[in-house]
């Protein structure tokens, strides 16, 4: 399957290798599409392609790292 | 005759047909309609708008919708008053409110959704569905029930009871997400992917959202067709902000006012004021946060429009205030106290932001300014409940006349 999300990257993980390691560690396609970095802060809209299973492991453990994941078009929910 | 020719990526500028969708498929960007503004120049002018129907359908010409009957319950051309009571405590002498809490669901959802109700009827979509914390859930579901149209409305479990009647009592089937924000909003980010429904907000966005833009073009025709100095606009996603600013620029690129002077002005609740933040740190990049406040109907951490918001605020040299939760209760009451408008936090953020501005000098005194009052006290009256007081007394005069007494009022 195919999912499109925002990673948004706290100053201390900007200069970690997040997207290479689901893509090594868990077998997920990884295609940046649109991205704002600097070297203390940023984010990274991408596609993801992979089994469910391994996307949701890989997302899981990005979240752990500290990145925040979002829906790529924003909130949903509104008031 | 429908004008809108296109949908367009406000990120790499590619085209697409007129499709539900609201992601570019080659950069994940935002998508939105594209006129054919030569052609309505042609068709449009102040005579033809003033002769139109008194809702958001008299601006027919400049929303994305094809021929054929719309789905109305009657949204928008809400009164624009002017707020003498309030202004003379503010220091403002040409104060306006933009009353939106008398839509037909009492909130400016309902500009939004019949526009995308109508849309989606067009489509062939059956269904609507939208997620929200109450206004959004109410207008979608009263008009699915006038469309004919299936609905199904995601709340989260936690939701006010007087929220999820607002939106039940019309039919839809209601959906209580067990779960925090974060899961609720991620459920129906696949949801809207996994179902051909008509999201309003997910792949019928970038039509919705133009419904916004009425809010401009009324203010701009009930100040008898001039756009005002100061427009005042409580941020959630930044939809409405944008389109406020766009809906202006666009009477204006049509010849139908001269100049749009407009510094925009956004307000956020301090608990969820990512977009404020942003302004205040003089970078274009929102960083989303988890929403921390009782204006529930601004909630939104991490907002699809922060940066054009941004954008908008840059070009109209407008400002951004937090105000905190007591200031948006304080808020409720000076505007309920001084104009007899019992509106919902989203109107006490933008009461209490604007008394900021006006104490800071960024109005000025003689400036002809609105505010924009979005949805109706009675859906959030949780938040007040503590500050109204009453006089508990006996059935006798005696016990009446201690009251008065007890209170100085004798
Ligand atoms: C009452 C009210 N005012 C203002 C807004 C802000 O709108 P936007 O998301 O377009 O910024 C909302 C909804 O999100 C709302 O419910
Ligand atoms: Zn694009």
């Amino acid at each position: 399957m195919k999912q499109k999300v925002k990673f948004t990257f706290p100053p201390k993980l900007v200069q970690e290798p997040v997207i290479y390691k689901l893509g090594v560690d868990f077998h997920v396609v990884t295609n940046i599409r649109r991205a704002d970095v600097d070297d203390t802060q940023g984010w990274v809209v991408l596609e993801l392609e992979g089994t469910q299973r391994d996307i949701k492991r890989g997302l899981d453990w990005v979240r752990e790292k500290g990145v925040r994941v979002d829906p790529v078009s924003g909130d949903v929910v509104e008031g | 005759m429908a004008f809108a020719t296109a949908l367009r990526c406000r990120e790499c500028s590619r085209e697409y047909p007129l499709e539900p969708m609201n992601i570019c498929e080659w950069c994940f960007g935002p998508c939105e309609v594209v006129y054919d503004y030569e052609a309505i120049r042609k068709q449009i002018s102040r005579k033809s708008i003033e002769a139109g129907p008194l809702t958001v359908w008299r601006y027919r010409d400049l929303l994305p919708v094809g021929d054929g009957p719309v789905v109305d319950l009657h949204a928008g051309y809400t009164p624009l008053l002017k707020a003498d009571n309030l202004g003379r405590m503010l220091g403002l002498d040409n104060l306006y409110l933009k009353n939106d809490c008398v839509n037909p669901t009492y909130s400016f959802k309902d500009r939004v959704v019949t526009v995308a109700a109508t849309i989606a009827r067009q489509m062939g979509f059956d269904t609507l569905a939208c997620a929200s914390t109450g206004n959004l859930a109410g207008a979608v579901a009263a008009h699915a029930a006038k469309a004919g149209m299936k609905a199904y409305v995601f709340i989260p479990a936690d939701l006010e009871k007087v929220k999820v009647v607002g939106a039940a009592i019309y039919g839809p089937t209601v959906v209580a997400v067990n779960g925090s924000y974060d899961d609720v909003n991620r459920l129906c980010s696949e949801v809207a992917d996994n179902y051909r429904w008509a999201f309003v907000n997910v792949n019928i966005r970038p039509y919705y959202a133009e419904g916004s833009k009425t809010l401009g073009y009324e203010v701009v025709e009930q100040l008898g067709w001039r756009a005002p100095d100061h427009a005042i606009v409580p941020v959630a996603s930044g939809s409405l902000l944008t389109k406020v600013w766009k809906g202006m620029n666009e009477f204006k690129d049509l010849g139908l006012i001269s100049e749009v002077k407009t510094r925009m002005h956004m307000v956020q609740p301090l608990g969820c004021s990512p977009v404020v933040t942003a302004h205040a740190e003089g970078v274009m990049s929102v960083k989303p946060v988890k929403p921390n406040t009782i204006a529930k109907s601004l909630a939104i951490g991490n907002p699809a429009d922060g940066y054009y918001a941004l954008k908008v605020l840059k070009e109209s040299h407008g400002t951004a205030t937090a105000v905190t939760d007591p200031e948006v209760i304080e808020g409720i009451h000076l505007l309920a106290r001084t104009e007899g408008i019992f509106a919902e936090t989203a109107a006490g953020v933008v009461i209490s932001g604007l008394r900021k501005l006006a104490q800071s000098g960024a109005i000025g005194k003689h400036d002809l300014t609105v505010a924009y009052i979005t949805g109706n006290g009675l859906k959030t009256q949780e938040v007040v409940e503590d500050s109204v007081k009453t006089w508990p007394v006996q059935p006798t005069l005696a016990s009446f006349r201690h009251a008065l007494a007890a209170h100085g009022h004798a």
